[in-house]
């Protein structure tokens, strides 16, 4: 933003609509940490656009004030990917929730981490379908039987997404707690500034159909560790991970897709490119 | 003796080079001043399966194969009675066999044609690096009367890179093969040219004519997952987008294909993906994305058969009820069928302005026979249409109404990056601001908003090809246009009145339009590649067909030729 203008604010990244969450629900926070990160970055709100697919979570980008597409179950990162290669200066942040992302999206994530598009990826996770009124998601713990639709448990083991992230070359990964927004905000402003895919794990509890969660506040605890940059040491700092460890995982080097060597610069016309055809 | 029209086919296993022959063939008759096309016909395996290239040359401008087959070359013999039904031998037609290939087959030889064997393999194996193909190539040249200049030069184009001794062997095969052609006097040398000499011709493919009509209507994005029949308009576009400024992506399958193709639009930049029916398939969802959140959007779908995997290979005109009845909801967009490889610039680029103008997806239903046959043809003419979309540039007073509700039914989208006009694309039903909305008030005038947009625009006489006169009509679309109206020409110059009406606008449906194309008509036929009738039965729920209505519909993959709808047309009295 312009220096003269005076710096912005979190709230006027604020949209004037009365969310759809429940009472008490994590993605409150992981919204202000949003909006703060914005603020944080002073990023003209005309020049950002937060993409989402569906679910409780999705609903983000129109409690923002920025440009926003809500879009299909699953599908928000293939949307967002193809906004940011048509329009490499505007800043695009997607937000979405376990399921959307892990489960019906999750050959999108696969293909996003290794793409490595400049994104960055807010995933609210509360191990749980929420808008469906509560189903198992791929995070959820395997013996959780507080679904009608897996009354035993899903007998499945749950993914990390941290350590899928890394496996599949995402290049800033880190993990946030709803419960503290300041950090969140962030870590989010972080993954915007870092080149490449950037994902969050926001842990967010759902106080719906997963009370138990609102005990997260005591169970997360800080990283201990220093963010590395080579994704074989984050790997190992996962793979030892009880999955409540908040912080930075990774802050990696590769360059984000298009790099510089794809982009071509002869340009021809159409009717250029035509006189190919003639016999 | 000459003849201003030849049929080739040209046969072996995939690997032999069959398809190179019929490259070449078309490239140096084209070279030469002829008109002509190649289609191609295959089985689903890359090497080791069956393969031919099927090539029709003329004098003047060809848009059907002929009836029937005047020559088949066979390189080898292997699973070439699997596609038996698609080459149509007469006791005219001449077989030319390699001897050391085993004998003709008896269904071949069972269609009565004169067998001449030609030890292609033998000429090869006598010359150093030579190639079985060559001598084919040169036998067949020679059989059309095609300049041997013209053919090494096509060839010598194609080897340059594999240096002089490539070039060298090529040559000596050719001229062993035109050496023996030229002493059998065949007499089906082709008459020289019809074209003018100023006239400019192409050699393009259905498929890259799509991705031609792409970029001249604006398209300057592309995400892209292969599919055959298909793959060859994104491998197209993925060489040319950049050299416009454009971006190509490959996606990772085809939800993201749309879905990357929507996110590209949404920002402001024409999109288009390509596909054929399993991607379809899988594209619906977001389809209807592009349709509620308004954002424009073209799948060219290259029809193949149908359902599940199918027939890959070959072509059908079975996802027309997909197209115009996939999308749950109820969903308007624009369904288009090109109906000559040449329309597929054409159709291309208006399904580009259409959809950009009516902010809604447009499906072009091309098929393999259109999408993956070369044709040499007059250059297509140039077409006005481009993406023109109804853009708000800055803020007014009043708070930004992305889905107002206006008279045309459309209304002005901001592109991301444009201050005060920040909006939420919606997939779900919305408000005239854009905010999610389940109320009835709100779903009917969004509705109402989306399908008068296509109500209210006016498609003009592009909606379908309308030529010709009488009380006897053919109806029909998409890569059956080109037999119908071989069939209609034919009875014209017999002095013999029909009518072709080919429709190419199928979705909406233009009701008064069609009443005027077909008014007289007394009797109709209809003429399709679907086992289930899907265009008859979709013109029964959307037209009053007039007169007494034939149907002449088969499943694929054998195309239609001219005579049969000729003979249908005679049957109904033309």
């Amino acid at each position: 933003m312009d220096s003269r203008t005076p710096a912005p604010h979190a709230n006027d990244y604020k949209a004037d609509i009365k969310p759809v969450w429940c009472p008490g629900c994590g993605h409150y926070s992981v919204l202000a940490a949003l909006t703060r990160a914005l603020a944080a970055l002073a990023l003209p709100r005309h020049q950002v656009a937060v993409v989402s697919g569906i679910g409780c979570s999705s609903r983000m980008p129109a409690y923002t004030s920025v440009y926003g597409f809500h879009s299909v179950h699953g599908r928000a990162l293939a949307v967002a990917t193809g906004l940011k290669l048509a329009r490499p200066d505007l800043t695009v942040i997607v937000a979405g929730g376990d399921g959307d992302g892990f489960s019906i999206g999750g050959n999108h994530f696969l293909h996003a981490c290794r793409r490595n598009v400049d994104l960055t990826y807010i995933v609210m996770d509360n191990e749980v379908y929420g808008m469906t009124k509560g189903q198992a998601s791929p995070t959820t713990a395997c013996d959780w039987t507080g679904s009608k639709l897996t009354p035993e448990g899903t007998g499945v083991t749950p993914i990390d997404p941290i350590q899928l992230a890394l496996a599949c070359g995402a290049n800033y990964v880190a993990r946030g707690f709803s419960g503290d927004p300041n950090t969140l905000a962030h870590m989010i402003a972080d993954g915007v500034r870092h080149p490449g895919f950037s994902l969050i794990q926001a842990l967010s509890p759902c106080v719906t159909f997963r009370p138990e969660q609102k005990d997260w506040k005591k169970m997360v605890h800080a990283a201990k560790h220093e963010p590395v940059s080579d994704p074989r040491r984050a790997g190992h700092l996962a793979l030892e991970d009880d999955a409540f460890t908040t912080g930075v995982f990774l802050t990696g080097t590769r360059p984000a897709f298009p790099t510089a060597e794809t982009v071509r610069s002869v340009m021809k016309t159409v009717a250029e490119l035509e006189q190919g055809f003639v016999t | 003796m000459s003849v201003e029209s030849l049929s080739l086919a040209l046969v072996g296993s995939g690997g032999a080079g069959v398809m190179t022959v019929g490259q070449m063939l078309l490239d140096a008759a084209a070279g030469a001043g002829w008109y002509g096309m190649m289609r191609r016909s295959s089985g689903p395996q890359i090497r080791g399966g069956e393969a031919a290239a099927l090539v029709d040359l003329a004098t003047r401008s060809v848009e059907a194969p002929k009836d029937e087959m005047n020559v088949l070359l066979a390189i080898d013999w292997q699973n070439t009675t699997r596609f038996m039904d698609e080459l149509p031998l007469t006791p005219d037609s001449i077989i030319i066999a390699d001897p050391s290939q085993g004998p003709v087959p008896e269904l071949i030889l069972a269609r009565g044609a004169r067998v001449i064997e030609l030890p292609i393999k033998d000429l090869a194996a006598g010359v150093v690096n030579g190639r079985a193909n060559m001598v084919a190539l040169g036998a067949a040249a020679a059989i059309a009367g095609l300049p041997m200049a013209g053919i090494l030069s096509v060839v010598n184009l194609t080897l340059g890179r594999k240096g002089g001794e490539a070039q060298a062997a090529a040559a000596t095969c050719l001229a062993l093969g035109a050496k023996a052609a030229e002493e059998w006097g065949l007499g089906r040398e082709l008459a020289t040219p019809a074209h003018a000499e100023a006239s400019v011709r192409w050699n393009i493919s259905g498929n890259e004519a799509a991705g031609l009509g792409a970029v001249r209507g604006g398209v300057r994005f592309c995400a892209a997952y292969p599919i055959t029949p298909a793959t060859e308009v994104l491998e197209w576009l993925a060489g040319k987008l950049p050299k416009l400024g454009g971006t190509l992506v490959q996606a990772e399958d085809e939800l993201a294909s749309i879905a990357m193709c929507i996110g590209a639009s949404y920002g402001g930049v024409p999109s288009i993906t390509a596909t054929s029916g399993p991607g379809l398939a899988l594209m619906t969802e977001l389809m209807g994305l592009s349709v509620s959140s308004e954002t424009p959007v073209v799948v060219v779908n290259v029809m193949r058969g149908g359902p599940s995997t199918g027939i890959p290979t070959k072509a059908e005109q079975t996802d027309l009820n997909i197209a115009i009845h996939g999308l749950h909801g109820d969903a308007p967009h624009i369904v288009l069928g090109p109906t000559s490889v040449g329309d597929c610039v054409r159709t291309t680029q208006w399904a580009v302005h259409l959809a950009e103008r009516l902010q809604t997806l447009a499906i072009v239903l091309s098929d393999q026979a259109l999408g993956q046959t070369r044709a040499v043809i007059d250059r297509p003419d140039d077409s006005a249409w481009q993406a023109e979309r109804l853009i708000q540039r800055e803020a007014g007073t009043d708070k930004f109404k992305r889905y107002a509700a206006t008279p045309s039914g459309v209304s002005a989208m901001s592109i991301p990056g444009t201050p005060g006009l920040e909006y939420v694309a919606e997939g779900l039903e919305h408000s005239e601001s854009g905010l999610p909305s389940a109320g009835a008030a709100d779903h009917a005038k969004q509705l109402d908003k989306r399908l008068r947009k296509l109500d209210n625009h006016n498609f003009g006489p592009e909606w379908a090809d309308v030529e010709g006169e009488g009380e006897v009509a053919v109806l029909t679309w998409g890569s059956c246009t080109g037999p119908a109206r071989a069939a209609v020409a034919r009875l014209a110059a017999e002095g013999r009145k029909a009518r072709l009406v080919a429709v190419r606008l199928l979705s909406p449906a233009r009701p008064s339009d069609f009443a005027q194309a077909l008014a007289g008509v007394r009797k109709l036929l209809v003429v399709e590649l679907s086992h289930g009738a899907q265009f008859y039965r979709y013109l029964r729920s959307q037209y009053d067909l007039p007169g007494e209505v034939t149907v002449f519909n088969r499943p694929g993959p054998l195309s239609i030729r001219t005579t049969e709808i000729y003979d249908r047309l005679v049957a109904l009295g033309v």
